[in-house]
């Protein structure tokens, strides 16, 4: 996994409450078998006119004028902030890889849903809880600056506003650790098989239909 | 001892490690299926990783799978992306290993919450992950059950664990009896309704109470399913007489000496007399109607005789900004009363609604009665080959096809339409599942959930009916 240090980046505000990951990612693309390839179609339906289906040469499909990831001031944007309860819905990892694969590495909400906040972690993406009244402020900063761009930085724990103001978030102490340090999870985990297997030994002769 | 909670005995019996408030708890029961599958086991494959227990998976296709046309096999799947992916899985298993695979028209396929328990593959006091957030459903046997996302199915995978922070507990508590006519989904709609779709983020939950212990393990089932939707990543329901009886003699259930044990085991699945919950919500039985939703999020719902709500009811500017987009999704002006709304569409089916009870209950109201001409489809899909089958033996698919009902194959469906079976758009459905999101239900489409006697009823009128006015 890439890992994730310090960023200044652009943003891009999606000013919407409970962002499922149907808008974030339609289901017609999780038919694919890959990883990667997913970003010309996050926020399908809301990015493009038309109906995407898998395969398509998005390139050449009418983009949806009103729809704010397609305004020329938010393009190469590296951070979305948006609203409460982002990527309710689905455990589909392909929302996080949508949005990874559109260019956003860090994403601003004053509330996620559990898996994907989860999900993020494991593809390098840093997902970040402030204040309602902090995410409003920084919504109208957005609307009031062209090019507006904020710092993060993952080892101290803050979000920096181009003048100056400094918002602390709080992360779990392991996951900063993986992510800082781009860590392998199943690797890591490996280390443990000994402590696995012992587990395994006891949890067998106290259940061992669990076993069949 | 301190007293525990019911998600405390299952989450510090699977402990492996714990390191910063990090757990690693090891993993009983992993379900796969197609769409969440293929890039785990593709990681494995490319860091030369094996499954680490072959046993614990069972796997299904569903997603995918058309509902029709099963006398042309594979090569009647259409969409040729849809065909690869479910064909992956089947070579993925082949490669690497399962305890039970049940591919394309097996007799048992079906959709994997549907699967798993009606095989006994979901037992009590187990912990249970699916690549699919459904996987709360599980939880109604006792079980620590959740979804995760494919890169968790890669690490359970290869390591039979899972990194989790514990949640918080949960109570949720229905005390007294269900109306007539009010069943398991209005109960979850009217949770919903109270706690909002992020209120139980965070939290594992407990649903408990009269009402809750009244219900059929079909029907815990449906609330727990539904337990993701108020945001929990995991609902459950205390192990009684009703879970262990739905248990025996299921095929991968405990046989001979094994039972007993197992038995004597689960009896202490419940939360203990004195447990420190960090919230409760109570509900009253009787004060739950028929639910519907109006909107494009589980929390945007009233009772049947209810009306779309109006914009002074929103509680902040957020909510009224999310209403007023859905007032115009959907197409409802504020204040037009529930049974005026009329509707193109009927399905009955996915991992909420479509176990046998659902569907006896769904052919009870339809029976000796006809489709309204104004409906162009009500289409009734099965949970599982298995589910499918007892209906044929009850006879109910004559009388579900009489009424003008399809009668489909076992998948998901048009509950996601990754498949065929879609809305077009500004099509308006009546629906026995569990989202009713923008596009969930095809591009355009909009969506109204209900229970599976709502859901009949309404494909008979047209429109939405008071359900109670049937029985
Ligand atoms: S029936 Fe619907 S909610 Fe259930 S697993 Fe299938 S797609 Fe998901």
């Amino acid at each position: 996994m890439e890992a994730f240090v310090q960023l200044n980046g652009l943003v891009a505000p999606l000013d919407r409450a409970n962002v499922d990951t149907d808008a974030i990612i339609p289901k017609q693309f999780l038919k694919s078998i890959k990883r990667s390839g997913f970003g010309p179609n996050a926020f399908d339906e809301w990015r493009y006119l038309d109906h995407g289906e898998p395969g398509m040469d998005n390139s050449k499909r009418p983009l949806n004028p009103d729809f704010v990831l397609n305004q020329t001031r938010y393009q190469g944007a590296r951070i979305l902030l948006t609203r409460e309860n982002f990527g309710c819905g689905s455990s589909r990892e392909h929302a996080p890889w949508a949005l990874e694969d559109f260019g956003f590495k860090v994403v601003i909400a004053s509330s996620f849903a559990d898996i994907f906040f989860n999900n993020c972690f494991k593809n390098g993406m840093l997902p970040i809880v402030l204040s309602p009244e902090i995410v409003d402020s920084i919504f109208n900063q957005v609307d009031a600056s062209v090019g507006y761009k904020l710092n993060v930085d993952l080892n101290a724990q803050t979000v920096t506003t181009p003048n100056g103001e400094v918002y602390p978030f709080e992360i779990d102490a392991v996951r900063k650790h993986n992510l800082l340090n781009g860590l392998d999870e199943i690797g890591l985990t490996m280390q443990q098989q000994d402590k696995i297997k012992v587990f395994e030994a006891q949890h067998k002769q106290a259940q061992p239909w669990l076993f069949n | 001892m301190v007293a525990k909670t019911l998600y405390d005995k299952l989450f510090d019996s699977h402990v492996v490690t714990e390191d910063n408030g990090t757990a690693m708890i090891y993993i009983d029961r992993h379900l796969v299926h197609e769409v969440t599958s293929p890039q785990a086991f593709e990681g494995l494959r490319l860091a030369g990783r094996k499954l680490w227990r072959i046993s614990s998976i069972v796997a299904t296709a569903d997603h995918n799978t058309p509902t029709n046309g099963w006398d042309k096999g594979l090569s009647g799947i259409a969409d040729p992306v849809s065909r690869l992916q479910i064909e992956t899985l089947t070579e993925n298993i082949n490669e690497f290993g399962a305890k039970a695979y049940f591919p394309f028209m097996d007799s048992r396929q079906g959709i994997v919450h549907v699967v798993g328990p009606e095989q006994g593959a979901t037992l009590p006091g187990m912990t249970v992950v699916c690549g699919d957030s459904h996987t709360s459903t599980h939880g109604a046997f006792g079980a620590l059950a959740h979804g995760i996302g494919t890169s968790e199915v890669e690490h359970v995978m290869a390591t039979q664990c899972l990194m989790q922070k514990k949640s918080k507990n949960m109570q949720v508590l229905v005390e007294g009896v269900l109306g007539k006519g009010v069943t398991a989904k209005d109960v979850a709609l009217a949770i919903i309704a109270k706690t909002g779709t992020a209120g139980g983020t965070g939290y594992a939950i407990e649903f408990a109470g009269a009402a809750i212990r009244a219900l059929s393990m079909e029907g815990r089932m449906t609330l727990c399913n539904m337990a993701i939707e108020a945001g929990a990543r995991a609902g459950m329901v205390a192990v009684d007489d009703t879970t262990i009886e739905y248990v025996k003699g299921r095929p991968f259930s405990p046989k001979a000496e094994q039972w007993d044990a197992a038995v004597a085991y689960w009896k202490t699945l419940h939360s203990d007399d004195g447990a420190k919950f960090d919230t409760v919500v109570t509900l009253k039985a009787e004060e739950i109607q028929p639910q519907v939703t109006w909107g494009t999020s589980p929390e945007m719902v009233v009772g049947v005789d209810g009306k779309v709500p109006s914009l002074d009811l929103a509680k902040n500017e957020v909510q009224r900004a999310d209403w007023e987009r859905a007032y115009a999704y959907m197409d409802l002006k504020p204040n037009t009363p529930i049974d005026e709304i009329n509707i193109d569409k009927v399905f009955i089916g996915s991992c909420t609604n479509s176990r046998i009870e659902d569907l006896r209950a769904a052919a009870a109201v339809a029976k000796g009665k006809h489709v309204a001409a104004s409906v162009k489809l009500a289409m009734v899909v099965p949970g599982s080959g298995l589910v499918k089958a007892q209906a044929e033996l009850e006879g109910l698919d004559k009388i579900f096809i009489a009424a003008g009902f399809e009668w489909r194959e076992p998948g998901c469906s048009m509950c996601l339409a990754m498949n065929a079976d879609r809305l077009e758009p500004g099509e308006r459905c009546a629906s026995t599942s569990n989202r009713n999101f923008e596009g969930r239900q095809g591009q355009g489409g909009r969506t109204h959930l209900v229970s599976p006697e709502m859901a009949a009823a309404a494909a008979l009128a047209g429109h939405f009916v008071d359900i109670r006015q049937f029985v």
